[in-house]
């Protein structure tokens, strides 16, 4: 069902590197996950509207609560704490590789 | 020193409030049988207790608690079960750890999980599966198999694990105790490493259900740092119950008949009608509900929480923290090749699945249409409510399989999520307790309720534990050298 230059370009969506064994397997993995997911498309859901969250369901007898709180800084990370697991730290930053030519 | 671990943690908390027991000597002796797990159940544990143990009147008095290791915990490795975090060391705690550790609790590890919480059977950890303390040859379940089998096997006093689809429930089932999955929202989920946002809540393994209810009740609460917390409405009371007078419960004709070809085994619809009879025993009236779109569940959830997955795992990408494959070549490289080789099978599947469910020209086909879906499960269940207290299921299709029984198939996994996944997509509590062996292997027994009816749901869970009687301190006080 899924076409293999539709693997890699969700691939590439996905920024994520697949070796050949894997791109031929995971067609056909995610075709029979998708086979059995489609039956829903047969279902008559004509006004419905859609659940993102259980949080702010349609309909729900859950009160939304405002969830907001006051727009007040509160201390965050200092720059140390969020360079501490940086694979790179460069000049207080996070390096990184040129992202290279635009395609 | 086993005496000590064969006390229920809240029996401990009581003996180290009349000074009968000392929390160090108790977190001394879950610790030395942590640290000899044979059970692949850690992926850290503690060196020695806390110089500075907490007070005795604390409500967790010093009892230790393992922690599955997406929960942040400052300073400590929590690599979600990936290579891609391995070694990683937060910079602050999560939320629910906070609270326990606020009231009294200390860490004794982290327990080992599927990788980002994606699984039924701890295989897909990249620090190796995790066995189930029954049978060594079997899986645990999943996501949350080291917590399962840390309580189940004695090295843990009680547990914390994350349930997305089933996975606190799953493994409470197939390894013979307690799992809680609370209301969507009871627990904060700040600094617990994310998989789908609208679907992860904390929730506690235990020996009983009033270890979980005490559990609980440290674990919840509305936190500002998580908007989609509420807390809950009123306070968990200690589960007294000691019948079902007048409570009705619903048994699911839609998600037990064998239509799909889900396949309940038939020792799990065994133990499932005899607790049944258990529960008629106590009072209780058996009636069938109808939840028409619950077989579709399962479609629905494998379209939303990859989606949601996909989005939450973006942000592993080599740049500020876990795994970077470094090579000379550009910033889109670095990212495609750390992610590659960072994660797992699984994880690429449910990326891939996910990506592709939100992508241009399918959204609406799959992520909107699965959306509506749930809706449709939600009202299901609400409509349920009115006519009965709580809804009945066997918690897993089958009890536990043996390693590598179904990695060859992910759809054959997908499915032992069955009975649980209807539950999380509408947000309500549901826990699972054992209710019975099948050719020696732990069955669990679902009850699921109304959002935000945990008091009720545990009480009810009490009543009927204490009738079915179910021991599994043998396989938790066997010694290390028993266990060899």
């Amino acid at each position: 069902m899924l076409e293999r230059a539709q693997v890699v370009h969700v691939a590439r969506l996905a920024r994520l590197e697949l070796q050949e064994s894997e791109l031929e397997r995971m067609a056909g993995e995610l075709s029979s996950v998708l086979d059995h997911i489609e039956r829903i498309r047969e279902l008559d859901l004509t006004g419905v509207e859609p659940t993102g969250s259980p949080a702010a369901a349609p309909g729900s007898d859950r009160a939304p609560v405002a969830m907001m709180r006051p727009d007040e800084p509160i201390p965050g990370l200092t720059r140390e704490q969020a360079l501490a697991a940086a694979p790179e730290p460069v000049d207080g930053a996070f390096g990184v590789p040129s992202p290279g030519p635009a395609e | 020193m086993s005496e000590l671990t064969e006390l229920s943690a809240a029996e401990a908390v009581g003996r180290i409030r009349a000074g009968e027991i000392s929390a160090r000597e108790l977190f001394d002796a879950y610790r030395e049988r942590a640290a000899a797990d044979e059970l692949n159940a850690y992926t850290w544990v503690a060196d020695g207790a806390p110089d500075e143990m907490p007070d005795a009147e604390t409500p967790l008095a010093g009892v230790p608690v393992a922690v599955k290791d997406l929960f942040c915990t400052e300073g400590i490795p929590s690599q979600a079960g990936s290579r891609i975090l391995e070694g990683y060391r937060p910079p602050y705690t999560a939320t629910v750890v906070a609270r326990l550790q606020d009231a009294g609790a200390t860490l004794l590890g982290k327990t080992n999980q599927d990788e980002f919480a994606m699984g039924s059977s701890n295989e897909n950890s990249a620090f190796g599966p995790v066995l189930n303390p029954w049978d060594r040859t079997r899986v645990p379940g999943g996501s949350s198999g080291g917590s399962a089998a840390a309580v189940a096997g004695g090295s843990a006093p009680w547990a914390i694990g994350t349930d997305t689809g089933g996975s606190i429930r799953q493994p409470a089932a197939l390894c013979g105790i307690v799992g809680l999955k609370p209301t969507y929202g009871a627990c904060s989920r700040y600094g617990m490493i994310a998989f789908a946002s609208s679907l992860d809540q904390a929730g506690p393994f235990t020996r009983d259900v009033a270890d979980a209810a005490l559990l609980f009740a440290h674990m919840a609460g509305r936190d500002s740092r998580d908007s989609t917390s509420t807390g809950l409405p009123g306070p968990i009371e200690p589960p007294r119950a000691e019948d079902l007078r007048g409570i009705r419960l619903g048994v699911p004709a839609d998600l037990l008949g064998d239509e799909d070809g889900v396949g309940i085994d038939a020792g799990v619809r065994e133990s499932f009608e005899a607790t049944l009879r258990i529960a008629e025993g106590l009072g209780a009236s058996i009636e069938t509900c109808a939840l028409p779109h619950a077989p579709h569940a399962l479609s629905a959830y494998y379209l939303i929480a990859p989606a949601e997955a996909s989005a939450n795992l973006a942000r592993y990408d080599g740049v500020r923290y876990g795994l970077r494959v470094a090579g000379d070549e550009s910033l889109e490289a670095m990212y495609s090749r750390t992610r590659g080789e960072g994660f797992g099978a699984e994880v690429k599947r449910r990326v891939m699945l996910g990506t592709y469910a939100l992508a241009s020209g399918y959204y609406d086909a799959y992520y909107g249409t699965a959306l509506k879906v749930r809706t449709k499960i939600a009202e299901d269940f609400r409509a349920a409510f009115a006519e009965v207290d709580f809804i009945v299921t066997p918690t897993s299709p089958t009890t536990a399989f043996e390693l590598g029984a179904k990695t060859a198939d992910p759809l054959a996994m997908y499915l032992n999520d069955y009975c649980t996944v209807p539950m999380s997509l509408a947000g309500i509590p549901a826990i699972s307790i054992p209710s019975g062996l099948g050719d020696g292997l732990p069955i669990g027994f679902q009850l699921a309720g109304a959002a935000f009816s945990e008091t009720r749901l545990l009480d009810a869970a009490h009543a009927l534990e204490r009738a079915i009687g179910f021991d599994g301190s043998a396989v938790r006080n066997r010694t290390v050298a028993q266990n060899g």
